[in-house]
């Protein structure tokens, strides 16, 4: 279970994040929707760590993530995050990218960390590129790989970065399906996403961001189809 | 006005001694340069954090590699450092000069290479639960590496070039070391000079196509 | 305070080797410029004829420069010329640094994108007035800074001619070391005014750059 209680977030003198509320059961599954700059993505980067908060508490199965005594590279393990601009590493194979953390943090064994990287690999559909250097790759391709490396680590949770958003349109729905087959196997997942359709599709809850708070949250039912605030209405009309 | 008689043959007689010269003046330059890099990448890594200690050292050290003479940074070592009461041979002051020199010019390198790896390789190495020091060593330096690694060719040769400063301080067994007690035996200057020019263009070809090969085994992507 | 025996004499011993090593980097740099320009120019505009030149130029950059002064001064007494030592120091210095910039005048000139130069000749200039008009004035600002950092390193190199007897600044900070045996004094001294010269160069360069920079 993630729980978010009143974070803050600044980057210097502009807060981005301001004081929100969220929490994420086992198996669910939920979707973040907002305009840019509404702190999303920043929640995010929080929840794992990447970025740390000003005030409040940030909860992964019960242990909090900015504590100076947490284990984060621990912690970090069973989160997996996909980014935006995907980040392969451009010099390592696409096996190598996603055996890397399985041995190096796991301290698997090479056979044992292949064995999972080539499983995770023909899971998105990419079994037949373990050889070629990501460079090589399609974006969505890239974008499988990296789902594929987070899985790697046979995380419990996976946030979903705008995971579709640098993606060239015919190559999102590729992206879409390896995240609509996770959400099937029942993995908890938070995805910042500007898909409204899909959001309505995968997801357990929706909640619309605006100016670093949650404004409204709900099944996809409620936010999506029969939205109650007026800035939620004017948000979808503006992306639909 | 030309009744000189160039003597080959004396030179010739000195190529196996001049080879054992080239031997040493690579060494050097290698030792050098093995040196030059790791504190160049110290020295990056130091110019990159906060502390303004630390940012001071590493600047003061690159400003003044890159902006006095070789040859005075060497003599800074011979006499200066002797000046303290320590015994510095000739061939150590020469390696702690080029290893000097070196540094303060690949840490210059180094920090653009630094910049040349984007800041979300850092976050993506991090989100998979890899500690600071792993995703220096298996993300950011390889692909900084890249970068990094035609100037540290052109260090290298460099490297090579100044070993001739050895010399000046009384190193007597790398090429021109060899050289100069040949000349001062037989004042044949111009044979075994020439000889010796041969051979650190040799050398410094040699470093080059060895790099260009291992540059097409290593970065593959 | 500490006590030194340096006297004012030997401090201005020190300043005239600087002022040695100033006119060095100065008449270098004359003929280097003006080589490296012409060859520059040959090597970026008939690259095949102009091929052997260029291994020409690479050998003397892959020569140790000590080396090269050594040579060229034996083959004056050899082919009896009577020449200073300063003037031997100059040619060497000025050939070895019109190696250098020969490559900078070179990339310069192939930096110009080809597109500008289509441009200019669809307009109907002649090949030699895109070269005057397009050419040049954009190639010039592309290779200043590397010919800045020729010019500070010839500076440092000067260093080297004290092999054949010219007291430039290093050589003189030598003397004054063998005089009253204070050689950290002496030779961070010395190295205080090489500094000084090469930030006062690079500081004249990078407001040229910026004074440029304004009229784009």
């Amino acid at each position: 279970m993630i729980e978010i209680n009143k974070v803050h977030k600044s980057f210097g003198d502009l807060e981005v994040i301001k004081g929100v509320d969220l929490t994420v059961d086992k198996g669910e599954v939920v979707s973040i929707i907002g305009g840019s700059g509404s702190g999303k993505s920043t929640l995010l980067m929080c929840i794992n760590g990447l970025e740390k908060i000003q005030s409040g508490s940030i909860r992964v199965d019960g242990t909090e993530v900015h504590d100076k005594g947490t284990d984060i590279n621990k912690l970090r393990q069973k989160i997996g995050i996909v980014f935006q601009q995907w980040n392969a590493f451009p010099h390592l194979t696409v096996l190598e990218n996603v055996m890397l953390a399985p041995r190096k943090v796991l301290g698997k064994s090479r056979a044992e960390a292949e064995e999972v990287a080539v499983n995770q690999l023909n899971h998105v559909g990419l079994g037949d590129k373990i050889k070629v250097f990501p460079g090589t790759l399609s974006g969505g391709q890239q974008q499988r790989m990296a789902i594929a490396r987070a899985l790697a680590m046979s995380p419990d949770y996976m946030l979903f970065d705008e995971a579709t958003s640098a993606l060239d349109p015919q190559l999102v729905g590729e992206v879409l399906d390896t995240v609509r087959m996770l959400a099937d196997d029942g993995m908890t997942m938070v995805l910042v996403t500007h898909e409204i359709h899909f959001a309505r599709d995968v997801s357990d809850r929706v909640a619309f961001f605006r100016n670093g708070l949650v404004h409204e949250i709900g099944t996809p039912d409620q936010v999506i189809n029969n939205p109650q605030k007026p800035e939620t209405i004017a948000f979808l009309k503006s992306v639909s | 006005m030309f009744d000189y008689t160039f003597q080959w043959g004396a030179a010739l007689k000195a190529l196996p001694d001049l080879l054992n010269g080239a031997v040493v003046t690579f060494n050097t330059a290698a030792l050098s340069m093995i040196f030059g890099v790791l504190i160049a990448l110290i020295l990056a890594v130091m110019r990159e954090t906060r502390n303004p200690l630390l940012n001071g050292i590493a600047n003061t050290w690159v400003s003044i590699a890159r902006n006095t003479p070789a040859l005075f940074q060497i003599y800074l070592m011979y006499f200066g450092v002797g000046a303290f009461g320590f015994h510095v041979s000739s061939w150590a002051a020469l390696v702690i000069g080029i290893s000097f020199n070196n540094a303060g010019y690949l840490a210059e390198n180094f920090r653009g290479g630094l910049k040349a790896v984007p800041e979300t390789q850092r976050f993506a190495a991090r989100s998979l639960g890899m500690t600071a020091y792993q995703t220096y060593r298996l993300i950011v330096v390889p692909q900084m590496l890249r970068v990094v690694f035609y100037p540290i060719t052109n260090q290298m040769v460099w490297a090579v070039l100044m070993t001739s400063l050895g010399v000046i301080v009384g190193l007597n067994n790398d090429i021109t070391g060899v050289a100069q007690e040949y000349n001062v035996r037989t004042y044949r200057t111009f044979e075994f000079f020439a000889l010796a020019a041969v051979l650190y263009y040799v050398t410094a070809k040699l470093i080059v196509i060895v790099a260009r090969l291992l540059s097409w085994r290593l970065f593959r992507y | 305070m500490l006590s030194t025996s340096l006297t004012m004499s030997d401090l201005l011993f020190l300043l005239h080797g600087a002022w040695v090593t100033l006119q060095l980097t100065f008449w270098a740099m004359l003929l280097g410029t003006i080589a490296g320009v012409v060859f520059g120019l040959l090597r970026a505009l008939m690259p095949n004829a102009s091929r052997p030149l260029g291994w020409v130029l690479d050998a003397f950059r892959s020569v140790p420069l000590l080396i090269q002064f050594v040579l060229f001064n034996s083959l004056k007494s050899i082919v009896g010329l009577d020449w200073s030592a300063f003037a031997v120091g100059c040619i060497v210095l000025g050939v070895y640094s019109a190696a250098f910039c020969t490559e900078i005048v070179r990339s310069g000139v192939l930096a110009v994108p080809m597109t500008v130069r289509r441009a200019a000749r669809s307009l109907g200039l002649t090949y030699s007035q895109d070269l005057r008009y397009i050419v040049f004035p954009m190639a010039t600002r592309i290779a200043f800074p590397g010919w800045l950092n020729v010019v500070l390193s010839t500076m440092k190199d000067t260093a080297l001619v004290m092999w054949i007897g010219i007291i430039e600044l290093l050589r003189a900070s030598q003397i004054v070391v063998t005089r009253i045996q204070e050689p950290l004094l002496v030779l961070c001294i010395a190295g205080l005014i090489y500094y000084v010269i090469s930030l006062v160069v690079s500081r004249l360069g990078a407001r040229l750059e910026t004074r440029w920079q304004e009229n784009d």
